[in-house]
């Protein structure tokens, strides 16, 4: 009797209009999927799709302008907080946004990401923590954990000769002009919830030019870690979530 | 009782990860023997224990699924 379920009355979930119909190229399980959804999501309730305008990064979401159906342009490796800085700026009712990974925002884009936190930019800077350059073939990032296996630290990233991770979303919380800074996840149905109400207050802060918001997301790369995507999940659980600890790390003192 | 829910897959856009399956409360949903075009074991539903408690759908990488609950 569960056909007679399925009316347009009886509908609570379906994909949000914000994202395109195009299938992603990411890996089965990915959480950029997700991501990309709980921020679409986002945009469609508060109504802003027309008002919106996101910067793609370099990286496994290079292509991010093909599922967001909104103003997207791509920026240099790196560059998305710069890039945002001049559209918010042309444009300052529009609500901009970047969307990078931690080989661009945590690497080759420091420079840009802790400059335009610091210069309080009011923009949202969507930054995703997997550990790992996820598209080149699973090379270590300055986010990979002290021992963790990559293709380019395949005993393990030693600290003495390697460095350490590099924990950026704590480095920016400590800036003056960051406003809201938090870390989340979405591998579960109830991280993925405050994910979404994360992105959703952030983008409520832009709308009254507090300052930057930067919302990690901490999320897993199956094939990078050679694992199933059920397995990553667990994985990420146990020993991601200990160095990154999941939570808000600065908020508004009002 | 639970509400009666019902999900709809989108078997062309599933990429069979898995991620929704140990979500389910009701272990409504496994990943099945037959595969898409893409080649991917896709979603199958195996029994009619849904409650339209949207989990599955909220995790789900590729949108993939739409649910309904009664009203």
């Amino acid at each position: 009797m569960s056909e007679n379920l399925i009316k347009p009355e009886n509908l609570v979930y379906k994909k949000t209009e914000v994202l395109t119909d195009k299938v992603m190229h990411y890996c089965p399980g990915c959480g950029h999927g997700t991501a990309h959804r709980m921020l679409a999501e986002v945009i469609d309730e508060m109504g802003i799709q027309g008002e919106t305008i996101g910067v793609a990064p370099v990286g496994c979401s290079v292509l991010a302008y093909n599922y967001f159906a909104v103003d997207m342009t791509e920026a240099a490796h790196g560059r998305a907080p710069a890039v945002a800085t001049g559209i918010k700026r042309v444009f300052p009712e529009k609500f901009v946004f970047t969307y990078q990974g931690d080989g661009d925002l945590a690497a080759i884009g420091t420079a840009e990401t802790i400059h335009a936190c610091n210069r309080g930019e009011n923009i949202l800077i969507v930054f995703i923590n997997n550990g790992i350059y996820g598209m080149t073939g699973g090379q270590m990032a300055p986010t990979t954990l002290p021992g963790m296996k990559t293709s380019t630290s395949p005993r393990g990233r030693d600290v003495v000769t390697m460095g350490n991770p590099l924990k950026i979303t704590e480095l920016v919380a400590q800036l003056p002009g960051s406003y809201f800074v938090t870390r989340q996840a979405v591998h579960t149905p109830a991280n993925a919830r405050k994910a979404k109400r994360a992105l959703k207050k952030a983008m409520e802060y832009q709308k009254l030019n507090k300052g930057t918001c930067l919302v990690e997301i901490v999320s897993n790369c199956n094939s990078g870690w050679k694992m199933t995507p059920v397995q990553s999940n667990k994985w990420m659980e146990e020993n991601m979530f200990p160095f990154y600890p999941l939570g808000d790390i600065k908020v508004p003192q009002e | 009782m639970a509400k009666r829910g019902d999900i709809v897959i989108d078997i062309e856009r599933c990429k069979g990860c898995g991620v929704c399956v140990p979500v389910c409360p009701q272990e409504v949903i496994a990943l099945g023997p037959e595969v898409n075009t893409k080649g991917y074991n896709y979603l199958v539903k195996v029994n009619n224990d849904c409650t339209g408690c949207t989990n599955c759908a909220v995790v789900c990488p590729d949108a993939v699924i739409t649910v309904y609950r009664e009203k």
